[in-house]
């Protein structure tokens, strides 16, 4: 974390607040309670703030503010950050069928760390990941937090299609595909969760500053939650972290 | 009440429906989208008395060809792909009234890449997300997501008042020339502190040319190695319109309208606004020069910018009888072509 929060040009619309050069969940929780402060705060001439790991950039109209008022506001919310209260991250489970057709690489990635794939389920469901930020793909979550113990290297050549819900291992993070896409991450499971659903406002199951905790589930459930999500019928348990 | 106004008869090379853009989702990692040259589009709504932002076809270098089902009024600004009207010359940046059973086609390209068709009552598709924009790879927006087909019938809103529509034509100063030489005004940022005191220079001092890798989501430029100072990787972060990102090889990559809403290589500089439909008419092997510009310079001509475009409306609310007793004369003074633009006022 700097000592100094950084407030960086980006254009003659957008300034780029950083507050550290390192992934990291402090700095990071500092980026979203900062997207929170800028949101309360209700700033007419700010248009759109996107938080990433250690940074947010902060898109505003110059016909409604200038670029020293924005920088201004901004560095009285960041010197309140520390008095705020903001809300305890969400916990949000993502129920996931793993192995089998689901997670063809399952075994391999056992394999590879001298496991027995009920013990890399077990790995990858006992602890919380941190979403650093959504990007590359709608809806698509960097994580944080996976154990090296399942740690494994992609595949040497690309899949060309891989459904969305697949849930994958690539050298020591683990994520999620939020759309249909090609991609060479090693497939442990799938969820029937839609992490990206364009006709819902949010569009997206999971935010940026959320957890994710992985719960096994068995293919009869898989189909059950998967007909109540095509149905709009399904609740994506949450809850407080504790 | 919408109406089916045109049919498309061939799609032209890659035409799609844009406005001004997706806003307010690249927190959840969708891109903006929308038209590449923001000032076409809303320039050629401005002339029909739409809202600034309606949606038209953007037209990418070959045109389509469409048939008029409904009578209505047009008005094509942007690039020069030699519109026609039933294989009559079309004129550009002003409003055209079409007739049921005319067809509207291009010729082929003069000047520019990318035409602006709008259309009195803007044309009407369900808004995804706030925005009727097309984004091809996430297959969002416009006609399901993708580029116009054969076939295709694109409906139109209804139209305020088609009254004093007709003839309204924008001011020559309003109406920019692309040629192949582009010069790109720059705020430096947010990482040009990665980048050596000669990488910086190589970027405000060399000539850049636009590679064949050019397209809505970014431009690739061919020229002069950039040099930074210990590697191009930064740690991923939001990326604003027009950021020029130098990757590793060094070589500037100007990102538009349908980039990933974050990344992780360095950034030396941003495109101030008034210049991004420069870049969005560039084409390849155009030349690129980047010129630096401070912070409160880019303020004062972003204002600038904005104005003219308010100015344009302003003089587009008056009756239409100053412009339609206007005319436009050529005159040769020293040597020089000049345009001349006479009011008649009664």
């Amino acid at each position: 974390m700097y000592e100094k929060t950084r407030v960086l040009l980006a254009g003659d619309k957008a300034v780029l607040i950083e507050f550290g050069n390192s992934i990291s969940p402090e700095i990071n929780r500092k980026v979203h309670n900062m997207c929170i402060a800028i949101k309360q705060a209700r700033i007419s001439g700010i248009t759109e703030v996107v938080p990433t790991y250690r940074s947010a950039l902060v898109y505003y109209d110059p016909m409604k503010m200038s670029p020293d008022e924005l920088k201004a506001k901004l560095f009285d919310l960041e010197r309140e950050l520390g008095t705020a209260k903001f809300p305890r991250p969400k916990v949000v489970e993502i129920p996931t069928v793993y192995g089998g057709e689901y997670g063809p690489d399952l075994e391999f990635v056992a394999q590879h760390n001298k496991l027995d794939p009920e013990e890399v389920i077990r790995i990858h469901t006992s602890t919380d990941y941190l979403v650093y930020m959504l990007g590359f793909t709608p809806g698509f979550p960097y994580l944080g937090g996976m154990s090296p113990k399942i740690a494994t290297p992609r595949l040497e050549t690309p899949r060309t299609k891989i459904p969305a819900g697949s849930v994958g291992i690539a050298g020591n993070q683990t994520g999620i595909y939020s759309i249909d896409s090609p991609g060479g991450w090693r497939l442990i499971g799938r969820t029937p969760l839609k992490l990206f659903d364009p006709t819902k406002d949010p569009p997206v199951a999971i935010e940026a500053g959320n957890l994710l905790r992985f719960v096994k589930i068995d293919e009869k459930e898989f189909l059950e939650i998967r007909r109540a999500v095509e149905a709009s019928n399904y609740r994506v348990k949450t809850f407080e972290a504790g | 009440m919408t109406v089916e106004t045109f049919e498309v008869l061939e799609p032209g090379m890659f035409t799609t429906i844009q406005n001004l853009g997706r806003h307010g989702y690249q927190q959840y990692g969708i891109p903006v989208s929308g038209a590449m040259d923001t000032y076409a589009l809303r320039v050629a709504n401005i002339l029909l008395g739409n809202e600034e932002g309606e949606a038209c076809l953007e037209i990418t270098l070959i045109g389509p060809q469409l048939k008029v089902l409904e009578d209505t009024v047009i008005a094509i600004t942007g690039a020069d792909l030699g519109p026609q009207l039933d294989k009559e010359p079309l004129p550009m940046w002003e409003t055209v009234p079409v007739r049921r059973g005319s067809i509207i086609s291009f010729k082929g390209l003069k000047s520019g890449s990318r035409a602006y068709l709008a259309v009195a009552g803007g044309i009407d598709v369900p808004e995804v997300l706030g925005s009727k924009s097309t984004y091809v790879k996430a297959q969002l927006g416009g006609i399901d997501g993708r580029p116009l087909r054969k076939g295709s019938r694109l409906r139109t809103g209804p139209v305020k008042s088609a009254e004093g529509l007709a003839g309204r034509k924008a001011p020559p100063g309003s109406i920019p020339r692309y040629n192949e030489e582009h010069e790109l005004r720059v705020v430096l940022g947010p990482q040009d502190d990665y980048f050596t005191q000669e990488g910086i220079h190589t970027f405000l001092n060399s000539q850049y040319v636009v590679s064949i890798q050019a397209d809505r989501m970014g431009y690739r430029l061919e020229g002069l190695r950039i040099a930074h100072k210990a590697g191009a990787d930064i740690i991923s972060d939001g990326i604003p319109l027009g950021a020029v990102q130098v990757p590793g090889d060094g070589l500037p990559i100007i990102l538009m309208a349908d980039r990933q809403t974050t990344g992780g290589y360095t950034k030396i500089a941003t495109v101030i606004t008034a210049d991004i439909h420069k870049v969005a008419q560039a084409k390849p092997g155009d030349k690129i020069r980047f010129v630096r510009v401070s912070e409160g310079e880019a303020y004062v001509l972003f204002r600038q910018y904005e104005e003219s475009i308010q100015n344009l409306r302003t003089q587009m609310k008056q009756p239409a009888l100053a412009t339609a007793h206007s005319a436009i004369f050529k005159v040769r003074v020293n040597g020089r072509l000049y345009e001349v633009e006479v009011e008649g006022i009664d």
